[in-house]
């Protein structure tokens, strides 16, 4: 059910992409979502896409994982590809009733597909292969000039990294209470959205309840372990850049001037 | 050497009701004078709603004593000054073992008390690997924790206070939401704490089965100490027990049993093993 | 009632790499009246089980039939069922969500699509069953004691008048008067009440005390499904997968060993005493 979920979600297992540094990840990902969206020619998708499959073997998390978690976006994939492909003016190829389909539709809901489907599978890339306290770490690290002007960034990575872990263990606690309250006979599936929404009220009371007394509890643990914000704390992994952490950011460098550059010469026009 | 020790301690807290205006006023202790050494495996036992946790929570600075005093390390909780000293020196285990997991792979999750007590990183690496090992769960370091048994989960947390190197751990019901097995992983871990690392351990819990390996047991009903002494000791006092909302074990129950119906068998049997012994002296003597 | 489980196989992440079988083949009977006692290591498929006897769960292989029905049938009404096969979940003061007592039990017989009047009246009586005082009745839920709370969850699962009440490890994080008054509670619903009870349990004493019947499972198959003195009579294999036998037991079988010529399928204290007693005199 819920826990079928598998989009971004951290993939255990040790490749190139899972040692870099978080920071590296975090740059090329926001690199690589940008170009997606300098270029409009098929060169900068065959660039893009050698780049995406690249990381996609590096990373060796199994493609079918992360196919799967595309299922979740199928909709809105769906409903972006289609106003794309009726709603481009241009040379009309087929049309039927009020719609018609142009050769420029074709071409922009190909592309947009293209653009939503790399742009999902590059991001998720970073969440598969850095844990979510990496991440937070990386964010915190990345960030960290900003505490300066008074912005409690370690406070934020901290909540963010606790938020992120206690996503499944919410999701199965959901699991739980509508079992429960189904034995009790509560119908979660029938009627219209108003009274949907209406049914839900067994399920949301009790999971706020347990959200707010896990939180309560959580505070009360990291208290007693002397937690006392991001001052003089320590890290058992501080983030260190290693050699590859630069070669990738040489690469992500070349990259960037690739996908500029390279589909506007003319002979590579395609 | 005196670990923890309190004096009069009282702990009153106001109650209110759904409009917030004050219904009255709970004593949640009530005089409380508690003597713990250094190295003791003390026992804390009490029905739900006795004051067991709220005495925990005053050894940890979390809570603070109304009256009287308490001191930990020779350390008064009252002096805000002593507040993380005392924190280092007792850590705490909880019992929930999802609601006090912070790391995302087990040892980031051990490692968080050292790194909030400014270890530098080296030493945090050996603390953890060198905790994890004690409670048995240094073959788990890279697993996540939401993928463990609930024993194992509170192993963990176990070691995550171990690795801040306390002199002291409470441990507050830590096996009420485990099955059989993980109850006794975590009593082995506990034993082995104590024993092995000689660090102050003062177990909560009104499982009657766990009690028995501590050297001193303190009994609770509403806020106030009203037994103490060797698990034997209290143990022998199966009616007192029962009129508290608490038992005994089953293998002292039916040793006083016996007794009732005239069989001469000692008081406090704690283990199937000891009653067995006992029975056959009795029988061979008679 | 009867309630028949026939073959019953069920695999978590069907046709996965990561599928797991979690009943393999089980088949047992229960009849009316039976105080059935569920036990296992975590993770042997007890809750699975327990699921699919209230429909939450259909199984992959096999049936379950209750009064000759499959339950898993198309035109079947789960819906009612569910109110004549009561499950009681793990904590179930944690799915407590209105604003009185009151209203929380009528959330079941209402859900039955009862009238009213029959709804507050199995309200009623189902508070009054648990033990729980008039003046608690319009308080809320969330202000009550933990095993107010416990008893208050369990009025609302009682209120669907269920033939059949399973519950899931009812005495969970209780102290040890609580599981008491708790397990009593159930055994006099059972007595008075005719109902049909399942307990899910890790205790061992309190199957010896309270059940007729054992059900034990190990790595999703039901490997006992005798009277309470049988199953406890293998202790040696009880405790391979990760069970155990009543103190009680445990200490007849010690003295066995030592030589003593005591009857060894005592397993309450009451037994206990009386084995104990034969052979001093």
């Amino acid at each position: 059910m819920l826990r079928d979920i598998t989009l971004g979600q951290y993939y255990p297992t040790d490749s190139v992409l899972h040692r870099l540094d978080p920071r590296v990840k975090l740059l090329g990902t926001i690199v690589f979502l940008l170009s997606l969206f300098l270029f409009q020619n098929f060169t900068g998708y065959i660039i893009a896409t050698v780049f995406l499959v690249s990381m996609i073997l590096l990373s060796r998390v199994p493609f079918s994982f992360m196919v799967r978690g595309l299922k979740a976006v199928v909709i809105l994939l769906a409903i972006t590809v289609l106003i794309n492909l009726f709603a481009t003016p241009g040379i009309p190829l087929v049309s039927f009733w009020k719609f018609t389909i142009t050769k420029e539709g074709i071409r922009s809901a190909a592309f947009m597909m293209l653009r939503l489907i790399y742009l999902i599978i590059g991001s998720s890339i970073m969440t598969l292969t850095t844990t979510p306290k990496n991440l937070t770490d990386g964010m915190e690290k990345s960030l960290s000039p900003l505490s300066k002007i008074k912005v409690p960034v370690h406070e934020i990575a901290m909540m963010m990294s606790i938020a992120l872990s206690f996503i499944p263990i919410l999701l199965e606690e959901t699991d739980k209470i509508m079992k429960a309250q189904m034995a009790r006979g509560a119908d979660f599936e029938s009627g219209n959205l108003f009274k949907r929404i209406k049914n839900m009220v067994p399920l949301l009371v009790p999971l706020f309840i347990s959200a707010f007394r896990r939180a309560n509890d959580l505070a009360l643990a990291m208290e007693a372990r002397c937690y006392q914000g991001g001052n003089g704390r320590t890290k058992m992994k501080p983030l260190k850049y290693h050699l590859r952490d630069l070669a990738a950011y040489l690469i992500l460098a070349l990259y960037l001037a690739a996908t500029i550059v390279l589909p506007r010469i003319p002979a590579l026009k395609l | 050497m005196s670990i923890i020790s309190a004096k009069k301690l009282a702990y009153e807290y106001i109650r209110r009701d759904k409009d917030g205006a004050v219904d009255g006023i709970v004593r949640a202790l009530d005089d409380i004078d508690l003597d713990i050494k250094q190295g003791d495996f003390v026992a804390i036992l009490g029905h739900n709603g006795s004051g067991k946790s709220t005495l925990a929570k005053h050894m940890n600075a979390i809570l603070y004593p109304s009256e009287g005093t308490i001191w930990v390390d020779g350390k008064n909780s009252l002096e805000p000054e002593n507040m993380w000293d005392i924190r280092k020196t007792t850590g705490m285990v909880f019992q929930n073992p999802d609601n006090q997991i912070i790391g995302t792979v087990v040892e980031e999750d051990v490692a968080f008390g050292p790194e909030n007590i400014g270890i530098p990183s080296k030493e945090i690496w050996e603390r953890v690997e060198e905790s994890l090992k004690i409670v048995g769960m240094y073959a788990y370091r890279t697993h996540a924790p939401g993928k463990l048994s609930g024993g194992q989960k509170q192993r963990v947390a176990i070691a995550g206070v171990v690795a801040m190197h306390p002199k002291c751990i409470v441990l507050d019901e830590p096996t009420a939401m485990l099955d059989p097995i993980g109850r006794k992983e975590v009593i082995r871990a506990v034993r082995a704490l104590n024993d092995v690392e000689n660090i102050t351990v003062i177990l909560i819990t009104h499982y009657m089965e766990e009690v028995i390996y501590a050297n001193k047991v303190y009994v609770m009903d509403a806020g106030k100490v009203v037994m103490e002494g060797t698990p034997r000791e209290v143990f022998s006092h199966t009616d007192e027990l029962e009129s508290i909302r608490l038992s005994v074990p089953q293998t002292t129950k039916l040793a006083d049993e016996l007794r009732k119906a005239g069989v001469p068998m000692p008081k406090g049997i704690l283990s199937p093993e000891e009653f067995a012994e006992a029975l056959c002296r009795l029988s061979s003597t008679m | 009632m009867s309630l028949i489980i026939n073959h019953v196989s069920y695999y978590y992440n069907k046709n996965t790499a990561m599928e797991i079988k979690a009943l393999d083949d089980v088949s047992f009977k229960i009849e009316d009246g039976e105080f059935l006692a569920l036990i296992g290591q975590t993770g042997c498929g007890k809750s699975t089980l327990v699921q699919h006897l209230n429909g939450l769960l259909k199984p992959h292989e096999g049936a379950i039939y209750f009064n000759g029905e499959n339950i898993a049938d198309k035109d079947f009404d789960l819906h009612t069922y569910r109110g004549k096969v009561g499950l009681v979940f793990q904590y179930p003061e944690h799915q407590l969500f209105e604003e009185d007592v009151f209203t929380d039990v009528c959330f079941g017989p209402k859900n039955l699509g009862l009238p009213q009047s029959e709804v507050e009246l199995r309200a009623y009586e189902a508070l009054k069953q648990v033990g729980i005082a008039d003046e608690y009745f319009y308080q809320s839920p969330f202000d009550l004691s933990g095993g107010e709370k416990r008893r208050v969850a369990i009025a609302g699962v009682l209120a669907m008048k269920p033939e059949v009440l399973i519950l899931d490890e009812p005495t969970a994080g209780l102290d040890p008067k609580g599981r008491d008054d708790l397990l009593h509670l159930i055994r006099n619903l059972h007595d008075k009440n005719g109902i049909t009870v399942i307990l899910v349990t890790h205790s061992m004493d309190d199957v010896a005390a309270f059940a007729d019947r054992i059900l034990v499972m190990n790595a999703g198959q039901l490997v006992f499904d005798d009277e309470p003195r049988n199953v406890f009579a293998n202790e040696e294999y009880l405790n391979r997968i990760g069970l155990s036998v009543p103190e009680v037991t445990r200490i007849m079988h010690l003295l066995y060993q030592k030589g003593l010529p005591v009857r060894q399928d005592a397993i309450t204290i009451e037994e206990g005493l009386q084995a104990c007693l034969e052979i001093l005199r």
